[in-house]
């Protein structure tokens, strides 16, 4: 079981959150010219790397916020968690 | 290399069985190959195998980071089928099921091939009419299927919950009698055996820790037991996929997520067939030992953690019980994950890739063990003639640039979605 430290809640289970995928993923400006390959990557692509992984997580059966969590992917360790607008240095 | 057969068996018993040829050798890597594949899992090792049987190409090393037949290939639930709707997966699997079925004899090994037909179950009319729909094209493509009714699938599986007061109601169910189980380690066993004796190098220990590309080909990997020279390499690493991408400097529609399964305690002969249950994701059988073998969805989560969370094992599970309800009585024997190559639209990729002589062979999501002779076969026809086969076509890189997805059930990375 992960317990994941919501920043609006506090310290919830795992179960009353749902996955939301990388958050380093950005979407490509939609005012200027967006080439096949910068879609094909805001859409398809992922880096889905071994350790640090920062991503996105919805606190589904609690205050239903988008959040930023900051887990290692192979221990499941996790480090940090974020406003779903909060810079990441 | 010794046959196996009844005859070499009674000629060993008198020497107590001490005197078998090793099933494959241990050598040390080459200075150069003209294939290297690397991934030890069944894939890898059915590539090199049909590398040497179909294209007389014997130079070849299979280079994997453990121990051969320890990853997925060991792990997953034995489910063989082809029970698929779209063309690229049907054929696909269809011709896969050829090979399953004359694979014990081709490989002189038994793998225990059991075609004991799979049922998917429908719980409302609106699923019978998708089923309905996928049966037939399933048969316009030489597969076999098989719609059955609520009192059909009653008289087969007579332990699921036909009550009345149920959730999911049993309506029906699709039926491809010719899908099954076979015993997954020796399919890896089987191939590699046969492997080593065409003089394919199975390199086992060695991982491998970069490529070396010049002007966009590849000339070689270098490894933790040194530099291995090579015109062609294919990528065979399923869960390792994303890891040894970032080394090519690839990114690819692909993530890794952990998928569980479990087995129950032993119990008499209850379920002949492997049946799904249709309004969620599980999926049961039961072994020759005879627990049932179960699984389902993924966590949820990017993992390479190779070992589950009890969250998503309940809610498996969960599904399971309403299923059939006996389940619960039964004590659970043993869990375990692998790391799945999770695509973006649920199927795989068999490609070459913008790297000359660079072959890459993952995205297998769910259905890894049932492909892997037909992945082998395929991807060894990718490389050695340096072009996709027809089966393989649509298993294309450039699929999702180019918008020709194969949504076959849409279960790519984002399970919540279905």
């Amino acid at each position: 079981m992960l317990y994941i430290n919501c920043p609006h809640c506090g310290m919830r289970s795992q179960n009353e959150f749902s996955y939301g995928g990388d958050a380093s993923v950005k979407r490509p400006e939609l005012n200027k010219e967006v080439s096949d390959q910068e879609w094909d990557d805001f859409v398809y692509n992922r880096k889905s790397l071994r350790g640090k992984h920062l991503e996105l997580w919805q606190h589904i059966s609690g205050c239903r916020q988008w959040i930023k969590v900051e887990r290692d992917t192979a221990t499941h360790e996790i480090f940090r968690t974020f406003k779903a607008d909060e810079e990441v240095a | 290399m010794q046959k196996y057969s009844i005859f070499n068996l009674v000629k060993n018993a008198f020497s107590n069985h001490q005197n078998w040829d090793l099933a494959w050798k241990d050598p040390t890597p080459k200075e150069e190959y003209d294939v290297v594949i690397i991934g030890g899992g069944g894939h890898g090792l059915a590539t090199a195998y049909y590398l040497a049987k179909e294209h007389n190409i014997t130079k070849v090393a299979i280079i994997e980071k453990g121990w051969i037949g320890g990853g997925n290939v060991g792990r997953n639930t034995t489910i063989i089928r082809s029970n698929y709707m779209h063309d690229e997966n049907g054929l696909f699997s269809e011709f896969g099921m050829d090979l399953w079925r004359r694979m014990s004899q081709d490989l002189n090994y038994n793998v225990m091939f059991s075609p004991r037909g799979i049922i998917n179950l429908a719980h409302s009319d609106a699923q019978m009419n998708a089923y309905a729909r996928r049966g037939n094209s399933m048969r316009l493509n030489g597969i076999d299927a098989v719609l059955l009714n609520r009192q059909q699938v009653k008289e087969i599986i007579p332990m699921a919950d036909f009550s009345d007061n149920v959730r999911f109601p049993i309506f029906g169910g699709l039926m491809q009698p010719s899908a099954g189980t076979a015993r997954h380690d020796a399919v890896a066993w089987g191939y590699a055996r046969q492997a080593d004796s065409m003089g394919v190098d199975i390199i086992q220990n060695c991982e491998v820790i970069g490529f070396d590309v010049s002007a966009g080909k590849i000339n070689g990997i270098r490894t933790s037991r040194g530099n291995i020279k090579a015109k062609k390499v294919g990528l065979c690493v399923a869960g390792s996929t994303n890891i040894l991408a970032e080394k090519l400097n690839m990114t690819l529609p692909i993530e890794t997520h952990l998928l569980q399964a479990c087995v129950s305690e032993p119990v008499k002969p209850v379920l002949d067939n492997v049946v799904t249950f249709g309004a969620g994701h599980f999926y049961v059988s039961q072994s020759d030992k005879g627990e049932m073998v179960m699984g389902g969805d993924l966590d949820g989560y990017n993992s390479y953690a190779q070992r589950g969370n009890l969250p998503t094992l309940q809610h498996v599970l969960t599904e399971g019980i309403a299923m059939m309800p006996f389940l619960s009585k039964l004590k659970m024997l043993r869990t375990w994950g692998g790391i799945m190559d999770m695509s973006m639209d649920g199927s795989p990729i068999i490609d070459k890739t913008h790297i000359e002589g660079l072959y890459l062979n993952c995205g297998w999501c769910y259905g890894g063990f049932k492909a892997t002779p037909a992945s082998g076969w395929t991807f060894a026809h990718t490389i050695a003639q340096d072009r996709v086969h027809e089966l393989n076509a649509g298993y294309s890189l450039n699929r999702f640039s180019t918008g020709h997805l194969i949504d076959e059930k849409g279960l790519g990375t984002k399970t919540w979605i279905s």
